[in-house]
């Protein structure tokens, strides 16, 4: 018998359709693997055995009894743990929020739950999704499957990780400044920021409201879009949603041919800076996209370079606010200050945010509490909003040229874990090209175009559409996808060692 | 333990403060919608439900919430801005206001800063010129926004009800998300000696365009109408409190003295605050910049927290709400809504009724305005429809220390009483005893009066007899009435009525007397 957890989820979703197998056995498989990995690879902070097999136990059962059944019925699919979730701890990977169940679903995960998939778990992040390696979790790092000394990218490393690894066929994920894109491009899978507004943030913890975005984590363009679908769509909960059809990313997943698309390069964020194997297979892709048909221009964004330093403005602010909320009042860790013997709520308040929360998250709280300070406002946040509108007319004056922009999804391949832990700057530099996507809104998709040569790590390319265009992204991935499957002989993800044989890091 | 004491500070007589200064206020009024939820959640909004009972993940702050506007508010908040004469704004956002407290769930405050929903109108507020008229003040008005109410501590233990000393403290949640409109007036100047009763005239005006525009309940006593009031004084340079000099002296410091909860305190700890800064200035001190806590009590205010222009809130805008863009059809069709101004309204009214100004005074300081409108739209005369609303039924509402529409008597009632009594078939003791069936349940009026027996006597024979048996027994007043002392008339009247068992008209038994005596 073939290895369930191998298969695409078109294919899982095809076979329990046929009656090939059960919900139940595919769930199974899964969660025997992740019993199996998981305490190697760490992806998972939560598994729901019993939800999961209840989930599948039912799908099997109706679909028996002849009712019509969602699609991706009986496909398992993980969740950062960013998502809230009724019975099953939300921390989003900190220390505040250990062992709190949240009494609301979010409204993706309403969604999967009325798509009838099996939830498997809560994946691994960086507390808060503040970084971009998951090293920053208080639950320990995440492994990349490619090579367990290396990080899995961040803040989503637990989703991209568990779906590299089998340990899911499908993942959520969120995406404020790369969180999405850049982990899948670092283990060799697909991931998806949608348009701003395009999926519900109703029920996910927020990082910073205006740049925050779910979206799917998978291992083709064609399973990406088949779960985008799901979660994607209007929510009356969620101001911020777009009330509008869903973009048709599913029918452009079955484009072949670029014939007539206009690609422009984004000269600022595809060169200086870049890894060599990282650029040599971006040049590569770009080549790949000609024989398709498209029409490759260079495109500038002149204020990109300023988008590294607007968003380490933004986000910090809305974060400050955003979690000011966590006060040990009425959920979540709650410590008394040292020797004090009865504690005012202030000395609680101040004693449980030191316990509770990381280095990073309290750099970035300092941070964005001091940009918007009186005095300071106008200087620090004022000016990131403007340099923000800046970004998005570049991106308008681009979209005129080009139809989709592309570039690398990140500088490097997988670096080592505890590289970039003492300088924060490096780190943040991995978000380079995604961020200005999250600034203006857009949509931007990664997929895997090779290895490096330096180090056999996958490289990804990011593809770029105008807001609501989420079809664009889609159809440009599945054609290159498609065309370098047929080269390669198979996904990228066949040339990763297996987890088993690489040996376990101390 | 707590030092903190409320013994009176010195003041200063308020007579000499106006004589040497001229007090500015500014007020701020808080007002809690009315609306069904909440202003960013489904949530009811019921005043005195269990506590905690009234929320859900958005106003508990839950990780992950999120917050929709309530347009129904939103719409009350243009209302209100109309009615204010102000600029409604064509686009505008919500801005988050961060502080720690505990009884706050995301630790912000979701209002607005720099772009409230209303700007730039005035209320003109009548008060009493001193003289026995009234005068008319124009408070300007700043803003009005609109932003979300905390939950409410309760601080148990300790001796002064407040966080300081408590040995623990609750926190209700239910009000956290209601609706509030914050207005705010500008730096109200010109006042003179009138800024106390000025201040209670604004917010008593304010209080009823509040509820002839049906947006709240604005009851001081519950909390749903809040008023801090900010007071300082400047050197006074002319007796004319509105003249161009006066108005070109730079403002004094101000306090805000914090949750003044009734008319009457309003008055009060405005002028409490004018004497107390005069003392402070007197002696040569700076005023603090800082809250003040109101002692109903006690009458004076009490040291809160420092205040300056630089608290920090580090607002910014909302980035989870978008902007409210209300258009130009939208907010004529909200000012076609618009109720009658509440001082047009009265002066129509008592036009209409023709009430003299104390009958219209005592109407609307009883808050039987809309009611003796719907008994007189019911068919009772204006007169006795201000009779029965402002004397029994007012006295028996105030003894049961309810609302007076909340007794089971309606305007129809009234109006059919009022009928019975004109018809003749009640006179004004026959009238009273149907109203306590009423108000016991027994019915409408004529229900009651009918089930209890009571009618006057048509049959003039029986008042005849009843009429000789009384002069007959009391020859000697019949004797001072032939004499032309007509006024003694009322004792045999009494004696009259108490043969007929009250059940007979009184004027027709004074017409049949006289008859008899000749003297008619």
């Amino acid at each position: 018998m073939t290895d369930l957890t191998r298969l695409t989820a078109a294919r899982m979703a095809e076979g329990l359709a046929a009656g090939d197998f059960t919900s139940e056995a595919l769930t199974q498989a899964h969660l025997d693997r992740i019993e199996r990995l998981n305490p190697v690879l760490n992806a998972y902070l939560q598994v729901d055995t019993e939800g999961a097999l209840a989930t599948a136990r039912a799908v099997d059962a109706a679909r028996a009894a002849g009712e019509s059944l969602p699609r991706l019925a009986g496909v398992p699919v993980a969740v950062k743990d960013i998502a809230c979730t009724v019975g099953i701890p939300t921390t989003a990977g900190s220390r505040m929020l250990e062992g709190w169940v949240p009494p609301y679903d979010a409204t993706i995960v309403t969604r999967l739950k009325e798509a009838r998939m099996p939830i498997l778990g809560k994946t691994n992040m960086d507390e808060f999704a503040m970084g971009s390696s998951t090293e920053h979790s208080a639950y320990g790092p995440t492994r990349n499957p490619w090579d367990l000394e290396r990080i899995p990218g961040g803040s989503g490393g637990g989703s991209s990780a568990a779906v590299a690894a089998y340990l899911a066929p499908l993942a959520i994920g969120s995406d404020t400044g790369g969180s999405i894109r850049q982990p899948a491009a670092v283990t060799g899978t697909v991931g998806t920021k949608p348009t701003y507004g395009g999926v519900s943030r109703y029920g996910v913890i927020a990082l910073a409201s205006s740049l925050d975005q779910i979206g799917p984590c998978a291992r083709t363009v064609a399973d990406a879009a088949l779960l985008h679908e799901v979660v994607a769509g209007h929510d009356p909960m969620d101001s911020t949603s777009i009330d509008a059809p869903v973009p048709p990313v599913l029918e452009a997943s079955a484009t072949r041919d670029l014939t007539g698309l206009r690609v422009g390069v984004v000269r600022e964020i595809s060169g200086e800076g870049f890894q060599a194997g990282v650029l040599a297979r971006f040049e590569e892709a770009v080549e790949e996209l000609k024989a398709l048909g498209a029409e490759v221009v260079e495109v500038s964004c002149p204020h990109f370079r300023y988008a590294m330093a607007a968003y380490y403005l933004i986000l910090p602010s809305e974060a400050s606010s955003n979690l000011a909320r966590y006060d040990a009042m009425r959920y979540g860790l709650r410590v008394g200050p040292d020797g004090v013997d009865s504690p005012s709520a202030e000395q609680v308040m101040g004693a449980s945010r030191d316990a509770g929360f990381g280095d990073e998250v309290k750099r970035r709280i300092i941070l964005g509490t001091y940009a918007l300070s009186s005095g300071y406002y106008d200087a620090y946040y004022g000016q990131a909003q403007k340099v923000r509108t800046l970004i998005a007319r570049d991106f308008e004056a681009a979209f005129s040229q080009a139809d989709v922009l592309v570039s690398p999804t990140a500088p490097t391949t997988a670096f080592r874990i505890g590289d970039q832990t003492e300088d924060p700057m490096t780190m943040y530099l991995n978000d380079i090209a995604t961020i200005p996507a999250n600034l203006a809104g857009v949509p931007g998709l990664s997929l895997p175009v090779g290895v490096a040569d330096e180090d056999g790590l996958p490289v990804g390319l990011q593809v770029l559409a105008p807001a609501t265009e989420d079809q664009r992204l889609y159809a440009v991935a599945a054609a290159l996808e498609e065309r370098l499957h047929t080269a390669w002989g198979g996904p990228v993800l066949d040339r990763a060692p297996t987890v088993e044989s690489q040996e376990v890091p101390a | 333990m707590s030092t903190r004491t409320r013994t009176a500070e010195t003041v200063v007589p308020f007579e000499e403060v106006m004589r040497r200064f001229d007090p500015v206020m500014g007020l701020e009024v808080h007002v809690e919608l009315n609306t069904a939820t909440k202003m960013f959640c489904g949530c009811a909004t019921e005043f005195g439900a269990e506590p905690n009972t009234q929320v859900c993940p958005v106003c508990l702050g839950l990780p992950g919430a999120l917050p929709v506007v309530n347009h129904a508010a939103v719409e009350s908040a243009i209302r209100i801005g109309l009615a204010l004469n102000c600029e409604i704004a064509s686009w505008c956002r919500f801005a988050r206001k961060n502080y720690f407290y505990p009884d706050m769930p995301k630790n912000f405050q979701t209002s607005q800063y720099d772009e409230p929903i209303a700007f730039g109108g005035y209320l003109d507020v009548e008060h009493d010129d001193g003289a026995g008229g009234t005068e008319v003040f124009r408070v300007g008005i700043e803003r009005a926004h609109m932003e979300e109410d905390t939950g409410k501590s309760l601080h148990v233990g300790g001796s002064t009800g407040r966080i300081h000393g408590a040995d623990y403290s609750l926190v209700d949640y239910n009000r956290a998300g209601i609706p509030l409109i914050e207005i705010v007036t500008t730096p109200l100047t010109g006042a003179g000696e009138r800024a106390p009763e000025i201040a209670k005239a604004y917010v008593s005006a304010l209080r009823d365009l509040l509820k002839a525009l049906g947006v709240s309940d604005v009851r001081m006593e519950q909390g749903s109408m809040r008023c801090d009031a900010n007071v300082s004084l400047r050197a006074k340079v002319s007796d004319d409190p509105a003249s161009v000099e006066q108005a070109a002296v730079p403002l004094g410091t101000r306090t805000e003295t914090k949750n003044v909860n009734s008319l009457r305190s309003v008055e009060r700890a405005v002028r409490y605050e004018i004497t107390r800064h005069a003392a402070v200035l007197d002696s040569g001190s700076p005023i603090t910049q800082e809250t003040r806590h109101w002692h109903e009590d006690t009458g004076v205010t009490t040291s809160g927290r420092p205040k300056s222009d630089a608290d920090d809130y580090r607002y910014f805008p909302e980035p989870d709400l978008v902007p409210v863009a209300p258009t130009r059809e939208d907010v004529e069709r909200l000012r076609a809504t618009l109720p009658e101004p509440p001082q047009e309204r009265r002066k129509r009214l008592q036009a209409d009724w023709g009430y003299s100004d104390l009958e219209m005074r005592d109407v609307v300081n009883a808050g039987a305005l809309e009611v003796i409108e719907d008994t007189v739209a019911a068919g009772a005369t204006p007169a006795a429809a201000r009779k029965w609303w402002t004397g029994e039924l007012a006295r028996r509402a105030n003894s049961e220390g309810v609302e007076v529409t909340a007794m089971g008597v309606t305007p129809a009632h009234v109006a059919e009483l009022d009928g019975l009594v004109r018809d003749g078939r009640l006179n004004d003791s026959m009238a009273r005893q149907v109203l306590e069936g009423v108000l016991a349940g027994e019915g409408g009026p004529a229900e009651v009066a009918d089930a209890r027996g009571l009618e006057l006597v048509q049959d003039d024979g029986a008042l005849e007899a009843a009429v000789d048996k009384v002069i007959a027994a009391h020859p000697d007043v019949a004797d001072k009435i032939r004499d032309g002392k007509v006024q003694a008339a009322g004792a045999l009247i009494g004696q009259v009525m108490k043969e007929m068992r009250g059940q007979a008209d009184a004027a027709k038994a004074r017409a049949l007397i006289l008859e008899r005596l000749g003297v008619s």
